[in-house]
């Protein structure tokens, strides 16, 4: 999933303070499971922005709105009309979520609630963690399922640098030197020779941006053109 | 107006260990503040963050979660979650400007009546010490 | 262009001396040059910090220019840290038109440890990519394959760490050698070594590869440095008893600098040669050498 972060209450009171209104719309996918963006964490946000923006003598009308998802048009349709009633949209979905909220409710204002931070995994309740980092180029299978890009501070893809302490990184002590983690993997897949494969030189060519994919099989299907009789 | 504000409490009580020492309380005619309100929960570990800050901006004036000791909740741990919504809400509350002393945690034994009975004065004390929930005041004088 | 004087050093298997002049943050090269001039003679070359521990200095392509300028040998470092293939491969060429022949391929520190720690790193190549590009170089072709116009003519090293703590650490190290030795490492020096046990064991392991390498020693200053060492640099362990050395000395540089030249003396058997660190001490360097009877 896409692991967002709420910006300080502070933040986000700052970049709307001096709005009439405002609809907090929570994306209930990625953000939702990383209890960051999700209809609970909208109803605590409208909460909180409602209490301040009494203490403060300011009358803001807060809004509350969850839909499926924000990186899908359709799904806008729920609240298209009720969003119509507000001057802004303070969204709490990922980057590509407030950017589709700009989007399809253009020329409406469309603010971040989040930071997104990654994509990753739950490894415990309330704690997540990267594991990858969309490169475009997925190298998993040569390196027992641990990805060197993402869990190596340095990306280093031919072998740890010299930093590495006690199984963990230079970077922090906090966090595991992932060449360690791929030796005692592949040691335990007895792959251990396959490290010893040519050196990679990484290509960077597939993550220059904005990203686009396509896949024929599922774009609208068009009448063939004939050819002009 | 000071000498009449009389504060509304929200006590959330667990069924099996706060909501008995509050009826025992009554049972053994223990005297405590008459401002608490008590909201029964089958374990405090169902009381969420928002149910918190709902009761402050309905007009709570000092919210109190009132569980289990620790070791003792019923559904093993419910009581140590409510601790940490507790937690939770008071950064939220300090963030948009609420005293977050207004709200606390309790762990109160069903045996524990006296405990119950200090906790609502306690409460009650706190809400008369810091005034009337600002939401209400800031709220009318606008 | 001459053979690299650090090449024919090896080749004509004397024990191979070499130490560190580490770019100061401005301008100002009245001490640099000092330091040069007094390691001039004495060792066989003078690595060349390439941003050391991700702050911000001079240049080491300017320096190691300079360096030939003075009639010394240098190494010039390169870390991947913070230029990209294109800028990487550019400092190399412009490297070998300044009369720079001996590169040292590092990975480099991160920023965050360094004076700009909200830098972006970059590490588009490392160590191991970055050697097999010096190779292409020497070839005549840029890593494309794209044909240069006058070729490189580098003496290619690469570091390694024998002080490993753990089996996968010291595996992966051992593993990372063998890379950069396919990818035309031709010499390699190591981290700081304090315990001359711990090295043979690593020599011995290291000797099929038929590759010279520098033993790294850092002269010991107090057993404050020591134990910051110990937790903080990785692979490298000094000794309790050469804390305890160092911490109940009286004169402390003297000690430190004797500690040094004797554990260069255990040392010299076991390798082809050894590289000082001296980290502020540059100017003591010669007095090492000599008490080490190098």
């Amino acid at each position: 999933m896409i692991v967002g972060e709420r910006k300080t209450f502070e933040q986000i009171w700052d970049s709307i303070k001096d709005l009439k209104s405002v609809l907090v719309l929570g994306c209930g996918t990625c953000v939702a499971v990383c209890q960051a963006g999700g209809e609970k964490e909208v109803g605590l946000l409208a909460a909180e922005l409602r209490m301040k923006s009494q203490l403060a003598g300011v009358t803001i009308k807060i809004g509350e709105a969850t839909i499926e998802r924000q990186c899908d048009r359709e799904f806008f349709d729920a609240i298209k009309d009720k969003a119509k009633e507000y001057e802004a949209i303070l969204s709490m979905a990922c980057g590509a979520g407030v950017q589709y909220c700009a989007e399809v409710l253009e020329p409406m204002r469309s603010i971040p609630a989040l930071d997104t931070r990654f994509i990753g995994v739950t490894e415990a309740q309330g704690n997540w963690a990267e594991r990858c980092r969309a490169c475009g180029n997925c190298v998993l299978a040569d390196y027992g399922g641990i990805c060197p890009m993402t869990i190596c501070a340095k990306s280093l893809v031919n072998g740890p640098c010299g930093g590495s302490k006690n199984g963990k990184c230079e970077a922090s002590q906090e966090k595991d030197c992932a060449w360690v983690l791929i030796y005692n993997r592949l040691k335990k897949q007895n792959r251990l020779v396959d490290l010893n494969k040519v050196l990679t030189v990484k290509d960077y060519s597939k993550q220059t941006h904005p990203g686009r994919y396509i896949n024929e099989v599922y774009l609208k299907p068009r009448m063939e053109e004939k050819s002009a009789q | 107006m000071e000498n009449t504000f009389e504060p509304k409490v929200v006590a959330f009580c667990c069924h099996y260990c706060a909501y008995s020492a509050a009826d025992l309380a009554g049972s053994m005619r223990l005297e405590y503040s008459p401002n608490v309100r008590i909201v029964r929960l089958m374990c405090t570990g169902k009381v969420d963050t928002l149910h918190l800050l709902k009761a402050f901006e309905d007009g709570a004036d000092a919210v109190f979660v009132a569980g289990c000791e620790e070791g003792s909740c019923h559904f093993q741990e419910g009581n140590l979650f409510a601790r940490q919504k507790v937690i939770e809400a008071k950064k939220l509350l300090k963030e948009v400007g609420i005293e977050p002393e207004r709200l606390e945690m309790y762990h109160i034994a069903a045996s524990n009546s006296v405990l119950f009975a200090k906790a609502a004065d306690e409460m009650t004390e706190r809400a008369h010490k810091l005034g009337p929930n600002p939401l209400k005041t800031q709220g009318k004088s606008i | 262009m001459p053979n690299s004087k650090l090449k024919q050093a090896f080749e004509s298997k004397k024990f191979v001396v070499t130490a560190e002049a580490g770019p100061l943050k401005g301008t100002d090269i009245t001490e640099l040059e000092l330091v040069a001039k007094l390691l001039k003679d004495k060792v066989d070359a003078v690595n060349v910090t390439d941003q050391q521990s991700s702050v911000m200095r001079l240049g080491s392509l300017a320096v190691s220019h300079l360096l030939v300028g003075w009639g010394i040998e240098p190494i010039y470092q390169v870390t991947c840290r913070d230029r990209n293939r294109i800028a990487l491969q550019s400092d190399l060429l412009s490297a070998a038109v300044l009369g720079i022949q001996n590169v040292l391929s590092l990975t480099g520190d991160l920023p965050s440890s360094g004076d700009h720690p909200q830098a972006k790193p970059v590490y588009d190549l490392d160590s191991v990519s970055l050697l097999s590009v010096i190779q292409g170089l020497n070839e005549g072709k840029d890593m494309m394959g794209n044909p240069l116009v006058g070729k490189t003519d580098f003496f290619a090293g690469a570091v390694v760490n024998p002080g490993a703590d753990t089996e996968a650490a010291y595996e992966l190290q051992i593993l990372k050698m063998e890379k950069k030795i396919a990818a035309g490492a031709k010499y390699f020096q190591t981290q700081a070594i304090y315990d001359p046990g711990l090295f043979e064991k690593f020599m011995k392991r290291a000797e099929q590869y038929k590759v010279p390498v520098l033993a790294g020693v850092i002269p010991l200053k107090s057993a404050g440095m020591a134990k910051f060492m110990n937790k903080n640099v990785a692979g490298v362990n000094v000794p309790q008893d050469m804390i305890d050395k160092i911490s109940q000395a009286e004169d402390k540089t003297k000690t430190g600098l004797e500690m040094c030249s004797d554990l260069i003396k255990q040392l010299k058997p076991l390798c082809q040669g050894v590289h000082i660190m001296a980290i502020g001490w540059e100017k003591k360097v010669p007095q090492i050498i000599e008490a080490a009877g190098l």
